[in-house]
């Protein structure tokens, strides 16, 4: 197993080498000058050049990727073409909020769409079943953004129940943390909470009809124990390879919350950096995502391990 | 004693039908009784509703789809039909146990064994921890596992087949229950092991005094358990009686015609000693799996080498059947694939006609497989669900590069000769039964015109009746058209009809050959001995309807 993980380790060498390829020639290829943003549109002609020079970006593009590799390999993102501040210390202010928000939101997801899977595919083809389906296809469709202000409206605005928005770090007390972090994790995790408890269903649906499931049932087991322990455990790999890749996949809906709900989180500074071509920064932000993605996929697997003892890593 | 003779399940005028708007009757009012003390077998072919019966006892059924419509099923005298669900579940795993067919799927992959067993009596009983555990060890030791604690440590995975059906059965009789009901549960075994399984079963049920209803469509495990014998077909029962006198004398044809289809274990007199050609000759043919990785490799980890077939030699020659006969793992599949060159053998060769195909690749491979044709043991699988048959039929033939309309001539031919009708050309595989099924595989390799017919458990799928017909195409066709046929099976019976000489295989090595008349009746190694001996329902004679050893008076 530890075999298994440092190989994985080793391998995802080669794909991040891959990403910042990648990222590099997408934002060099796509039209758009951080000089003129930085300089203005009244700038002349030799002030863009000045420009340009300072942010060592008159030198060939194989110049400018050797520079940047070497000093990632040191450590070193670089400096904000926008404000001259360090990268990672950017990252740094923003990360708290957005992993808090994608942790809640996860957290959210399945505290509701694993029971709510299981129940609809114990009641399969009743009432229920029929609810949580409908359910999941409106999920689906709202986007985030309409759900988050339907959230506010009725929790913040008319039922005064929860803040409007903004944001509360943990250290700050768990209380004001949670008030705030609610509605936005809420509105974000309806779209997984969807996806989730439809997995769950399909895949519960599928084991219930297992010949275990009926020795359970024949040892005369409670109802609940057959489902979530000789059932839930086997349907579990097909819904973690959901959860896994939809927390990949929340940075993108985290921009948009971040946004409705007013969380300084990394969400605006991509879209900041991006505005503003704001290349060490817009590469370092992919980068790290990147980094996100090969560690979630890694625990994804090794996960299954855990779940089902007969999946063995060599 | 009046209670003595109140049956432990009684099964009165029991009626079950799906629902749904248009609904059909699977059980068309059953009854029997199960005393306590007795092992009653419930008898017949697939779809006579047999194990229904059994899931509407232990309340069971997917209720959606199927519903008991009338009549009673009574345990100990009371009703399980208007029982609550509350109750039937405080009965199911005390009262009434079952253990069921497939030993593979009946355990949670993912739990360990030792939960799995505890939880009967979580469920059930009152007991702490250690108790519980104790509880446990001894309900192994009562089904001979060895060394409980490390079975309670187990997962299913880490089980032999037959560990897995003990470990079933330690599970139903762990809280002593009235009745166990056991579905088909050594159906799925190899014959020594089922051997063990029905001495178990039996022990266990005298010791106990347990009522036991056992399900099988084997009639020689009926006469290895059964007291008394229940036969249905189509959902009702057609005769019940005590398990000698039912076999001794039939009272319905459709028993009779039951009992004749089954195979003899003595194999027919030879036809002479007709000497063909050699077709086939396979000469120290090897299989090996290597299960390694190349990191492993790199830090010079030796390769974990699994030997599948070791050194097999034979010779088959025109126009006669040889059987390949062992038990699961014997590598006698394996020596199948690699005939058919499905895998590459690791050593030896095979020499068709005698060019050596063991390694040959591209055209002169493509040549050699138009000459050896195989029959797959699932119908249900090996015929692809969405194309219609003659779409099957015609893929081979059109590979070869035969054009359309002689094609489709010889497949109505080829489709006449296996006993169908060639206007079922068009349909698709689920519009068959079973059966046909198998016809339309044998007639999907008779298109390709071959020499040799490779059979893997060709008819072990299909019910006793239904095997015998496919048994007899398959001779006939072989006879024929000269054919040579390799035939790998399980069952001892079904090698003895068919097969003109079996060989016999264990952990990949041939451990006898010969002719099956010898083989069979005088074997000269004890594993083939011991397999013989195994067979279920040995004791009977079945042409003879009398117990074996009485001489036919003349």
């Amino acid at each position: 197993m530890i075999h298994y993980f440092v190989k994985r380790l080793l391998m995802a060498i080669p794909v991040m080498f891959f990403v910042a390829v990648f990222v590099f020639l997408l934002l060099r290829l796509t039209p758009g000058d951080p000089a003129i943003i930085i300089a203005g549109d009244q700038a002349t002609q030799a002030q863009l050049e000045t420009i340009r020079e300072n942010l060592g970006l008159d030198e060939p593009l194989l110049g400018q990727f050797v520079t940047w590799m070497g000093n990632l390999m040191r450590g070193d993102f670089g400096v904000s073409l926008i404000s001259q501040k360090p990268v990672l210390t950017l990252i740094g202010q923003r990360i708290g909020p957005t992993l808090s928000l994608a942790l809640a939101a996860m957290s959210l997801t399945l505290f509701f769409a694993l029971p709510l899977g299981v129940m609809a595919a114990w009641r399969h083809g009743k009432l229920l079943d029929r609810a949580v389906m409908i359910f999941s296809v409106l999920g689906f469709s709202v986007p985030v953004f309409v759900t988050g202000y339907v959230l506010i409206s009725v929790f913040a605005v008319n039922l005064q129940l929860l803040p409007v928005q903004g944001y509360r770090p943990l250290s700050e007390g768990l209380v004001p943390f949670l008030q705030r972090i609610f509605l936005p994790a809420l509105a974000l995790a309806s779209i997984y909470i969807a996806l989730v408890s439809r997995m769950t269903r399909a895949s519960m649906l599928e084991i219930l009809q297992e010949d275990y499931v009926r020795t359970a049932r024949a040892k005369g087991l409670n109802e609940s124990v057959v489902l979530f322990r000789h059932a839930l455990r086997n349907a579990a790999i097909p819904i973690l390879t959901i959860v896994g890749t939809g927390f990949a996949m929340l940075i993108s809906g985290v921009v948009v919350t971040e946004s409705v709900f007013n969380i300084p989180g990394l969400g605006r500074l991509v879209v900041d950096a991006v505005l503003a071509r704001d290349y060490p920064l817009i590469q370092a932000i992919i980068l790290l995502t990147a980094g996100i993605y090969v560690l979630i996929n890694l625990l994804i697997d090794l996960s299954y391990a855990l779940t089902d003892p007969r999946v063995r890593y060599q | 004693m009046k209670a003595a003779l109140t049956p432990a399940l009684s099964v009165r005028n029991l009626h079950v039908a799906t629902t749904g708007t248009n609904p059909t009757e699977i059980l068309k009012g059953i009854s029997f009784d199960v005393n306590p003390g007795e092992i009653v077998c419930l008898v017949g072919e697939s779809g006579s509703g047999k194990s229904v019966t059994s899931l509407v006892a232990m309340d069971l059924l997917p209720k959606q789809e199927i519903r008991p419509t009338g009549g009673a099923v009574l345990l100990n005298g009371e009703d399980i039909l208007t029982a609550t669900p509350a109750r039937t579940k405080a009965l199911r795993g005390a009262e009434m146990a079952m253990v069921f067919q497939e030993p593979m799927t009946a355990l949670n992959p993912v739990l360990r064994i030792g939960l799995q067993m505890e939880e009967v009596f979580l469920a059930h009983r009152k007991m702490t921890g250690p108790d519980r555990r104790q509880a446990v060890f001894e309900a192994f030791e009562a089904v001979q596992l060895p060394n409980p604690p490390r079975i309670y440590d187990s997962f299913p995975h880490q089980l032999s087949g037959g560990q897995r059906q003990r470990v079933m059965i330690a599970m139903a009789l762990a809280l002593k229950p009235r009745l166990l009901i056991a579905d088909e549960p050594t159906t799925a075994l190899d014959v020594t092991t089922q051997k063990q399984i029905l001495t178990l079963i039996r022990q266990l049920q005298e010791e106990n005094g347990t009522a036991v209803l056992f399900i099988t469509h084997d009639m020689g495990v009926v006469v290895d358990i059964a007291d008394r014998v229940c036969v249905m077909r189509n959902g009702e029962v057609m005769e019940t009686g005590p398990v000698h006198e039912l076999l001794a004398a039939p009272k319905t044809d459709y028993t009779r015609s039951l009992l004749a289809a089954i195979p003899s274990l003595t194999p027919p007199e030879p036809a002479g000693e007709e000497r063909g050609d050699i077709v086939l000759e396979v000469s120290a043919l090897s299989k090996e799996f290597r299960l390694g990785n190349p990191l492993a490799r790199l830090i010079g980890k030796p390769d974990h080498v699994v030997k599948a077939v070791d050194e097999v030699s034979f010779c088959l020659r025109r126009g006669r059947t040889l059987g390949i006969v062992g038990e699961s793992g014997s590598g006698k599949s394996t020596v199948a694939r690699c005939v058919m060159r499905l895998e590459d053998p690791s050593s030896g060769a095979i020499l068709l006609d005698g060019h050596d195909i063991s390694t040959v690749q591209g055209g002169a491979l493509m040549r050699a497989r138009k000459r050896l044709q195989m029959v797959f043991q699932d119908p249900n699988r090996s015929l692809n669900p969405r194309i219609p048959i003659l779409e099957s039929l015609s893929e081979g033939p059109m590979n070869y590069g035969e054009d359309r309309t002689s094609i489709h001539a010889r497949a109505a031919e080829v489709m006449e000769i296996v006993g169908l009708d060639p206007t079922g050309l068009l349909r698709y595989p689920h519009q068959f039964s079973g059966g046909q099924r198998q016809r339309i595989a044998i007639a999907r390799a008779l298109l390709m015109e071959p020499e040799i017919i490779v059979a893997d458990e060709a008819v072990s799928a299909l019910d006793v009746s239904v095997q015998a017909q496919v048994l007899d195409l398959l001779d006939q066709i072989r006879r024929e058209r000269n054919l040579s046929m390799l035939f790998i099976t399980h069952d001892l019976r079904v090698a003895a009809q068919i097969c003109d000489e079996v060989m016999v295989m264990r952990n990949g090595r041939v451990v006898e050959m010969g002719p099956a008349s010898e083989v069979l009746a005088n074997p000269k190694h004890p594993y083939t001995a011991a397999l013989i001996d195994a067979a279920p329902g040995r004791s009977w004679d079945f042409v003879a309807g009398q117990p074996v050893g009485i001489p036919v008076p003349s």
